[in-house]
């Protein structure tokens, strides 16, 4: 508890009202630890303005989706047209529901350079772990966030697209059934379902995606931020000051830095709003302009272009990839008895797990293991600051070849991509199947090929050129 | 805290409650995780469904709605009866033996329906409740092998049925199509959602 504190003699009222405050809410406090005396490494650069972009687009989300629901009925009898009336009788509401549509994809832009920055920089690594997995759980709040949103506006799409993902649930052995059933809260996708996305995605979700942001930051606060060179600011400090030497205050260094980012962001957000805010199709799918119909499906039925990656690894999970999956689990336990150095009762159950594996590869069907896929192609993101052993931090000082690694990570992230908005054919499905089993082989082997290479010399201070 | 023994009744009575909260909060989400089953509106919503299919020529689809599904009735041709049986090695299911959707007793022929001419199925793809496109003209044509006998396709991920709602081989659906419970009232009436056996 602090001590009550007086204001100095002759203060001004403002010093005085500012003292009464503090004396009973830590504002003063608040503020210099998150603000002006929170020491950011001088050396950001281009990638570090994404995460003050991805709250200001919660923001964005988060204010435009207040007053979306002022107007909007969640009620399948009424929801299309209410989302139409939004657009064509409610004064500037298309402006408000585009920047709302618009702002689903920039928020998953964001995100997405948000976590690649995390992942060249290696500002996953200890100690900024939990920051990394608070952001995965964020991902994975803001994909169900984005999922529930989409069923929100009734067209086609929104129908067909929630029909064949909550399916996706019954393909589960055992209790899949009663969990659509559950999910839907009725026997197929209608008013049930609608009510209870909206409950999800208006209240529910957003409540857990704020926590988690606090969450976030808070352990970014605790620990400080990484930057490109991987370096701890902390271990080199003024000896008078106790500041870190390659530190500047968040405020106003790194406030006003970031007014730069925003003003750019602004003007690519905005363009898209005014000049294509249905983004030719990928933001908002054309057919979501038919209202939903149970009783006809479009001819060509794909997610929203931020999931596609996914659905294509789910795709791509066929019965000869099941059985690529049962030789891999085989391969890799003889592998762990042979080189593992375990003890013999280990070796023992790791060969009874993988027989249990093989067995339960090839006695489900091909549909329920490309749900499990989908879902651990997210879930593998969490345990990332385990999987790399890398001894520096940046892809600044690790062996060159990683920078080749790393940009094919990228390539097969677009491609997957890509494939999940075509339709499905022979030659996409094998070329998805390379590309799921290079994403798993990214993550899973990292423990091995993060060791490997030649590392540069890490420097004491951080590479700073002023201009 | 003081570093005297610890009170070994407190601490007791202390795990006690901590059992006794989670027990009552665990209850607590019964009512809540319940009320995501379907409502009983919704159960009732079941409900069966008349239709009239006097109107329906040779070759002709009708499609109503039954909680919430299309369920399609189709007047087959002679030719598309004659033509059932030849494709049986095709099918992944001929006899409809699978008992994921089971298949009534009174459709479980070489039809699939109670009148021969008559075919009433649930028109959802058994992979992942898209619903097929008619293609019932036979020959070769987009998307479909060169020796299709008529039926129907899942545009979403491929999956072909004759027009027996009869899956093929190799495709995604592993299931035929649905034949939801139904009789006829009349010759012309048909109720679609009950089939008791009067």
């Amino acid at each position: 508890m602090a001590e009550f504190k007086q204001a100095p003699a002759g203060a001004s009222v403002a010093e005085q009202a500012m003292t009464w405050v503090d004396n009973r809410f830590p504002a003063s406090k608040l503020y210099k630890e998150h603000l002006s005396e929170y020491y950011a490494p001088k050396n950001f650069n281009f990638w570090y303005f994404f995460g003050a972009l991805a709250m200001l687009v919660l923001v964005i989300q988060i204010v435009t989706g207040i007053f979306l629901t002022m107007h909007y009925k969640p009620d399948a009898a009424m929801a299309f047209a209410s989302v139409e009336y939004i657009m064509r009788d409610v004064p500037w509401g298309w402006l408000v529901r585009y920047m709302h549509s618009t702002g689903a994809s920039a928020f998953f832009v964001i995100v997405y350079l948000h976590m690649w920055r995390g992942m060249i920089y290696g500002s996953y690594q200890k100690p900024r772990e939990l920051i990394w997995v608070f952001g995965c759980a964020i991902f994975l709040c803001l994909m169900a966030e984005a999922f529930m949103g989409y069923l929100l506006p009734w067209g086609q799409m929104s129908y067909w697209g929630a029909q064949v993902i909550i399916n996706l649930f019954a393909a589960i052995p055992f209790i899949g059934p009663d969990l659509s059933l559950l999910i839907r809260g009725d026997y197929v996708v209608g008013d049930a379902t609608l009510n209870r996305f909206f409950a999800f995605h208006v209240i529910a979700l957003p409540l857990v995606l704020l926590g988690l942001v606090v969450a976030h930051i808070i352990a970014l606060h605790e620990v400080g931020s990484n930057n490109p060179d991987g370096v701890e600011i902390k271990a080199k400090k003024d000896p008078k000051t106790g500041i870190p030497l390659d530190g500047i205050p968040f405020h106003p260094y790194y406030t006003v830095h970031d007014i730069l980012g925003v003003s750019v962001f602004l003007m690519i957000f905005t363009a898209v709003i005014f000049f294509a805010p249905e983004g030719g199709g990928y933001f908002l799918e054309f057919n979501n302009f038919i209202p939903a119909d149970p009783l006809k499906t479009p001819l060509h039925i794909a997610p929203v272009w931020y999931f596609t990656p996914y659905y294509s690894m789910l795709r791509a999970v066929t019965d000869p990839m099941v059985n690529v999956f049962a030789v891999l689990v085989a391969l890799a336990a003889v592998l762990a008895v042979l080189k593992g150095g375990l003890a013999g009762k280990w070796k023992v159950a790791v060969l009874v797990v993988a027989a249990v594996g093989v067995v339960a590869l090839k006695v489900f069907d091909a549909k329920f293991w490309g749900v499990v896929v989908m879902g651990a192609a997210v879930l593998v993101l969490f345990p990332l600051p385990w999987l790399d052993r890398s001894p520096v931090k940046s892809i600044r000082y690790r062996p060159s070849w990683v920078r080749w690694l790393y940009g094919m990570f990228v390539v097969n992230f677009f491609v997957l991509g890509y494939l999940g908005i075509k339709p499905p054919s022979d030659i996409g499905t094998l070329v998805s199947q390379a590309g799921t089993l290079f994403y798993f082989g990214f993550f899973l082997l990292m423990p091995w090929w993060s060791r490997i290479g030649e590392f540069k010399p890490v420097p004491d201070r951080v590479v700073f050129h002023a201009h | 805290m003081s570093d005297a023994g610890i009170d070994q009744s407190r601490r007791t009575w202390i795990a006690i409650t901590c059992g006794a909260g989670a027990v009552g909060g665990a209850a607590t989400a019964i009512p809540f995780v319940s009320t995501f089953a379907p409502s009983e509106r919704a159960r009732a919503a079941g409900a069966a469904v008349e239709v009239d299919i006097s109107a329906i020529q040779p070759g002709e689809k009708l499609t109503v709605e039954w909680r919430g599904k299309p369920v399609w009735i189709i007047r087959r041709t002679p030719e598309q009866l004659a033509a059932l049986p030849t494709l049986d090695n095709q099918l992944a299911d001929p006899a409809s033996a699978r008992t994921q959707y089971p298949t009534p007793g009174y459709a479980k022929n070489g039809h699939r329906s109670i009148k021969p001419e008559f075919f009433v199925g649930v028109g959802i793809c058994t992979h992942l409740g898209c619903s097929p496109s008619d293609r019932l003209t036979p020959g070769p044509q987009a998307s479909l092998p060169d020796d299709w006998a008529g039926g129907f396709l899942c545009a979403c991920h491929g999956s072909t049925f004759d027009v027996a709602g009869r899956v093929y081989k190799n495709k995604p659906a592993p299931d035929n199509l649905e034949v939801p419970p139904h009789m006829y009232l009349s010759d012309a009436v048909l109720l679609i959602g009950e089939d008791k056996k009067a």
